[in-house]
């Protein structure tokens, strides 16, 4: 049983990221910009986006990542035909409705067409807003790719600069991708210590506490995860016969909080997962020293997550990093659940598929939307798969 | 005189609209679409005729203040001519039936059907005028419900007194009664007006004083040729009008026509039917901007309703006064048809009350029709919402809950004939076609 | 993504097509351009899979390398339709129903044999010329058909133009690729030595046909307008968009098309249609998205019975824009195949592609926009509503919206669409009214 201190302690950090995940009006983004007149907010969509830049000009980098269940969507269903997915609906509704009207830059990253055709709708419904379509590089050699990139980065830095009247220097950008650094060691901290006691770092609590990182400034998010692990290492919470999954396709709109909670109820526990990629795209530290620029794109190009929307220019590789997950977090099975109308994990899934198969890894697969309100086919595929994952490796 | 017929063809119903020169509602009529639309819509015609001409009889008696009770003897005079029709259809039906006689089956009972078919008919001919009598309730007015189920009962009762097979009787009906609802209405109308006065005048003491005098007036109002000048034809089967194509228009430009002529400040036109949704938007002419219907996917119009009316096994009016009487509707994101008794099921087993469930649906209803007024360019003046759906006061609430929320103070229509707006503005098409304006403009 | 390329089939049609003479040539062009493809084993000819948009025919061609377009193969599938089946046959190896339905089509037309129009077993690709021009579903295309062949991959990455501009860094970048990484994969899996006065040459070529190509397309700003630029149009682009784009066949193509709509344009007569001669011009449009491709003729039935002709449409560009000034230059061969990549219609940013719209409307006068939107085609799709919006504010013309998919039968409700067709010429028709009377 867990202490009656130990439990509130991650119950109060929960409560926070919880009030921050349900305030569809981002109030702690806005009472940031709103405590000194200079300040400035640039939102961005998944899935990747430097962030370091926007905090080396002392701008608050916002995560949108739609509108989740909780908000009516009107306006924006007028702008998409029912064959398209929910995010970028709810993304414009939360603009046309006013819940945007501080952010002051829009960035929408290369994902797919969706995102990036809705970089021009931005600029034409809200032409005072800079707003940019953030390219990112297919091809993963310094001299080509990378070139084109830290061209692009430069571009951007510049841009910014301009924004808030001074360029950003050297200097600043270092502290920044130290900031960050801190921010995405702790992430994988937490990610580990989950793998390894999924029981003490419930899925859903994981969600939360990561996706504060999205609207509050990374200096205060770093110290929430510190206070959650903490909190979850010190609290013995009850393990339960569950399975253990890798969660995969979710790396852009955001499935109902109730469908992660229904997975855990299921039976299965999540041990590692790809939402909110953006807060440990790169993995392991950037490089401090030296061109900054030439930093944050060497580790794009070398050491950044695999996902759907970048092309593997090696067949071998193509899905190993899946794998690698299975192994790493010794996890027993993967369920590929992917949003409605998702072009980027919906090609992808078929290929992975196959390469689980032939690594004997079993999965499941279903879809979703951000704002699904039934969770009983979830919760029946989840717990069959659980129960079927029990007797396999009973059997064997 | 000079009348412009407009005939809307649903998939369900048929609905006509007579118009004068002057652009005043003479007539409306309905009928059932059955199978054949040369039918429905000379009988939506026919119907909206005879509404014209009690509309002309008004007109005559109350110029010539007549010294009785309008209304009174107005709805005598309209049941007694439903009564005529009626037999008059009985009649037809009868002849049928007797034509249906043939072949082995009938081989040696011919006779002792005939005969049967023949106290049928006389029966329910003999209790046809209680079903038009004051007060009486008919489920339908449409002929094969009224005649059908009587037909049952005495053709069951008489066959059992024939000692003959049921299913003899049944079987000649049902090979008539297609036939015979497919086959307009032949007599004239005029006389069937005359056989009905004279009926009224005969049970009706109240107004034998002014017979004379109502008989001239009807008479005289009879004597109008309500002479079809022109028709326009539109609806959901518009493919298959029978009409040739310089009589045909879009539905949705009869649609925003006819909003513009019952509320000509009205610019958004919001129809909510069985098949589709439609967001319209008007000029100040009645013109059509804009329009915008549902895609290809069908979630959240009237036939989602009827779904989920099935599904909690309800009548589909139960559902809107169900739905009232919610204080907490509960949040309900799709509208997918096809998913509508999962989630039901779903909820329901979750301990949600069907009244909060009903009540999340129609407003999830209409967040989807107002996204496609969204789309179609927002409400910027009065509103007017048509369809079977407008008749639902659940749906009703919500859609002003919700143009108040996104678009401020602004007029909602919904009118009570709002079934018509269609067909009216069909008739102003005909109207305007007739005066040398077959491009349908104003001058 | 999208693809243009239409041509008639062996499947016999109802009735007697009626065809122009340049729809004849055209016709046997394809037809000896499939029999190469499926002769290939046994001529030793090497093949390379590319897109519509960013196909770098000319670099192609350089390298002996037979060109195969899977999108036009997957129009073919639709227009003898027989999608339909190969695209439910990869739903039923696990594709999702939600996907593009080229692909579908594409890996289904694999798993049933991979046969070509004329009957013969395509050959299988000795390298994936992957140019990601416009379309995010290309690069999960070829990823899926490596896996299939196992064969040379090749990324070209164009970035898209989200600013509305090309900027240098996009050159270059573009540029590097086309050198350090395109060329030498090329010379490695063709084995044949990259000359680049070779390229120089066909890219004169290609820029020739393009001015004809042009001026075709602009011939429907005449009164009436002497072709449809969309449903003809489609036709047009067939040779240019595909594997002839800097040959001599495609130079003849162009010049004899030109001669026989500028005959048209001095007669005075409008186009040509599957049932003969339009009659009177009605209604003048511009189209936006693809169009269906499992009932092309009843889709084209539905405009031209109404007498209403396209003037211009943004899928005939798809493969290239070549109407605001743009052709190959042979004086910078590496930089004009980058800025070509850059310039196709989808790779523009929302503003562009308005205003490109716009343009049309007014130039081409118009009476409105219609989009067809593809369910397929994100890349297309996302965002049409607000192009339509803008593009209705900005000239003040009606538009309107029809749904349906490229070969994809389930999604091509007919009813649908005429009845949406119908009230929008009749809401045109009351709208020059509306015109005449305030005039």
């Amino acid at each position: 049983m867990a202490t009656p201190l130990n439990h509130s302690a991650t119950a109060d950090v929960v409560m926070r990221a919880n009030a921050l995940f349900e305030d569809l009006s981002f109030t702690s983004a806005r009472e940031w910009k709103a405590a000194k007149s200079d300040r400035k907010v640039i939102g961005y969509m998944p899935i990747y986006v430097p962030r370091e830049i926007i905090h080396a000009a002392g701008m608050l980098p916002l995560g949108i990542v739609g509108g989740g269940d909780q908000l009516e969507v009107i306006h924006g269903d007028a702008y998409y035909q029912s064959y398209i997915c929910r995010i970028p609906r709810s993304t414009i509704e939360l603009g046309v409705s006013g819940r945007l009207d501080f952010v002051d830059g829009m960035l929408f990253p290369s994902i797919c067409d969706v995102i990036r055709n809705l970089s021009g709708m931005w600029k034409l419904m809200f032409p005072r807003v800079y707003s940019r379509y953030f390219d990112v590089p297919q091809n993963y050699r310094d001299d080509i790719g990378g070139n084109f990139y830290i061209n692009e980065l430069a571009e951007f830095r510049h841009d910014l600069g301009e924004l808030r009247g001074k360029p950003i220097t050297d200097d600043e950008l270092r502290h920044s991708i130290a900031v960050y650094n801190e921010n995405r060691r702790l992430v994988c901290d937490l990610y580990a210590f989950r793998a390894e006691r999924p029981w003490q770092a419930p899925a859903a609590e994981v969600y939360l506490v990561v996706r504060a990182g999205l609207v509050l400034p990374v200096e205060e998010h770093s110290r929430m995860l510190r206070d959650y692990l903490a909190a979850a290492r010190a609290e013995e919470r009850p393990m339960r016969d569950n399975c253990r999954i890798v969660l995969t396709g979710m790396f852009c709109e955001q499935p109902p909080l109730n469908l992660i909670k229904s997975l855990e109820l299921s039976g299965c526990y999540v041990v590692d997962d790809d939402l909110l990629l953006v807060t440990r795209w790169l993995t392991g530290g950037v490089e401090i020293e030296g061109d900054p620029l030439q930093n944050l794109s060497f580790a794009f190009l070398h050491h950044s997550e695999s996902t759907a929307a970048k092309y593997e220019p090696n067949q071998k590789e193509k899905g190993q990093h899946l794998v690698r997950a299975v192994k790493r977090t010794a996890a027993e099975g993967v369920i590929f659940a992917a949003p409605s109308f998702c072009d980027p994990a919906l090609l992808e899934r078929p290929m992975l598929q196959r390469v689980l198969k032939q690594a004997g890894i079993p999965y499941i697969a279903f879809k979703y939307a951000e704002n699904s309100g039934q969770m009983q086919p979830i919760r029946e595929q989840a717990g069959t798969f659980a129960d079927s994952i029990k007797l396999w490796s009973g059997a064997a | 005189m000079k009348t412009f017929v407009g005939i809307d063809l649903g998939s369900t119903t048929t609905k006509a609209v007579l118009l004068d020169e002057e652009c005043k509602v003479i007539g409306h009529g309905i009928t059932n679409s059955r199978s054949n639309y040369a039918t429905a819509a000379h009988v939506a015609s026919q119907e909206a005729h005879v509404d014209g001409q009690f509309t002309l009889f008004r007109r005559a008696l109350t110029d010539a203040h007549a010294r009785i009770e309008l209304d009174t003897f107005l709805g005598a005079l309209e049941r007694a001519f439903r009564l005529e029709q009626f037999l008059e259809q009985l009649d037809d039906l009868e002849q049928t039936c007797i034509g249906q006689i043939r072949g082995e089956r009938f081989a040696k009972v011919e006779s002792g059907v005939k005969d049967s078919l023949g106290e049928v008919f006389r029966r329910l001919r003999r209790e046809a005028p209680e079903l038009y009598a004051p007060g009486a309730k008919r489920k339908s007015d449409f002929f094969r419900d009224i005649a059908g189920s009587r037909y049952h009962t005495h053709a069951e009762e008489v066959a059992r007194e024939a000692n003959l097979p049921y299913d003899l009787l049944l079987n000649v009906y049902d090979k008539s009664i297609i036939e015979v609802e497919n086959r307009p209405p032949t007599g004239k109308l005029s006389d069937k007006f005359r056989r009905a006065l004279a009926r009224v005048l005969t049970t009706e003491p109240s107004i034998k004083s002014a017979a004379a005098d109502i008989q001239k007036m009807i008479d005289g109002a009879l004597a109008v040729d309500l002479e079809e000048t022109y028709l326009v034809g539109t609806g959901y089967g518009r493919v298959t009008l029978p009409f040739s194509k310089e009589h045909i228009r879009s539905e949705i430009l009869c649609h925003g026509l006819g909003a513009h002529l019952m509320y000509p400040q009205t610019h958004t036109v919001l129809d909510i039917g069985g098949q589709d949704t439609k967001g319209i938007q008007i000029d100040a002419d009645g013109i059509v901007t804009n329009f915008q219907m549902n895609d290809r996917c069908a979630a959240g119009c009237g036939r989602y309703l009827g779904y989920i009316a099935d599904e909690m096994n309800m009548g589909l009016h139960e559902l809107g006064p169900m739905a009232v009487k919610s204080d907490k509707p509960a949040r309900i994101n799709s509208t997918c048809t096809v998913f509508a008794g999962a989630e039901l099921r779903d909820r329901l087993s979750l301990g949600e009350k069907r009244e909060d469930i009903l009540a999340g649906l129609h407003r999830a209803i209409i967040l989807r029709a107002i996204s496609i007024i969204s789309r179609s360019g927002g409400v910027t003046n009065e509103f007017t919402f048509t369809g079977g759906v407008a008749k639902n006061e659940a749906a009703v609430r919500e859609l002003r809950k919700v143009i108040q929320e996104n678009y401020g103070e602004v007029t909602i229509n919904i009118n009570p004939d709002s079934i018509y707006t269609g067909a009216l503005g069909a008739a102003e098409f005909a109207r305007r076609a007739h005066l040398g304006q077959a491009d349908g403009s104003e001058q | 993504m999208t693809t243009p390329t239409k041509f008639v089939t062996s499947r016999a049609p109802a009735k007697e097509v009626i065809k122009d003479a340049s729809m004849v040539k055209q016709k046997e062009m394809m037809a000896a351009h499939y029999d190469r493809l499926t002769s290939a084993p046994e001529t030793g000819d090497k093949v390379a899979a590319t897109f519509v948009p960013g196909n770098l025919n000319e670099l192609i061609m350089c390298f002996d390398l037979l060109n195969n377009l899977p999108e036009v193969n997957a129009i073919q599938n639709g227009l003898r339709r027989v999608s339909g089946s190969y695209v439910l046959e990869a739903e039923k190896i696990g594709h999702s129903e939600d996907v593009c339905t080229y692909v579908k089509s594409d890996i289904g037309m694999m798993a049933k044999g991979n046969i070509a129009p004329n009957g013969r077993k395509f050959p299988d690709p000795d390298v994936l010329l992957l140019s990601y021009t416009g379309c995010f579903t290309f690069m999960k295309w070829f990823e899926l058909l490596r896996e299939q062949y196992k064969c040379e991959t090749i990324m070209l990455h164009t970035p898209y133009m989200g600013d509305g501009k090309i900027t240098k860094n996009m050159i270059e970048y573009m540029v590097k690729q086309l050198k350090d990484e395109v060329i030498p994969a090329l010379e490695r899996v063709s084995e044949v030595k990259f000359d680049i006065d070779r390229l120089r040459e066909y890219l004169k070529k290609s820029a020739k046909a393009e001015d004809d190509l042009v001026r075709v397309l602009q011939s429907a700003k005449a009164k009436p307008s002497p072709i449809d630029a969309y449903f003809g149009g489609i036709y047009y682009i067939g040779p240019i968009f595909g594997a002839f784009r800097g040959t001599q066949d495609a130079i003849d193509y162009y010049r004899f098309l030109r001669e026989e709509v500028e005959d048209r344009l001095a007669k005075g007569q409008g186009p040509v249609t599957p049932d003969g001669d339009m009659g009177k011009e009605k209604y003048r449009l511009v189209v936006e998205g693809p169009p269906n491709y499992t009932s092309f003729r009843q889709f084209w039935k539905m405009f031209y019975d109404e007498g209403a002709v396209v003037v211009a449409s943004s899928y005939t560009k798809v493969g290239g824009v070549y109407d605001f000034g743009f052709r190959h230059d042979p004086d910078k061969p590496l930089e004009t195949l980058a800025e070509y990549c850059l310039g196709v219609y989808t790779n523009r940013n929302l503003p562009m592609r308005i205003d490109m719209l716009v343009n049309y409307v007014n130039e081409y006068e118009a009476d409105g926009l219609l989009i067809n939107s593809i369910k397929s085609c994100n890349s297309f799709s996302a965002g049409q509503l607000l192009m339509m919006r803008e593009v209705e504010k900005r000239t003040g013309k009606p538009a309107a919206f029809v749904e349906s998919d490229l070969v994809d039968p389930r999604y091509f409700s007919a009813a649908n669409i005429k009845n949406r067709l119908e009230s929008y010429f009749q809401m045109i028709d009351q709208k020059r009214a509306g015109a005449d009377a305030a005039a």
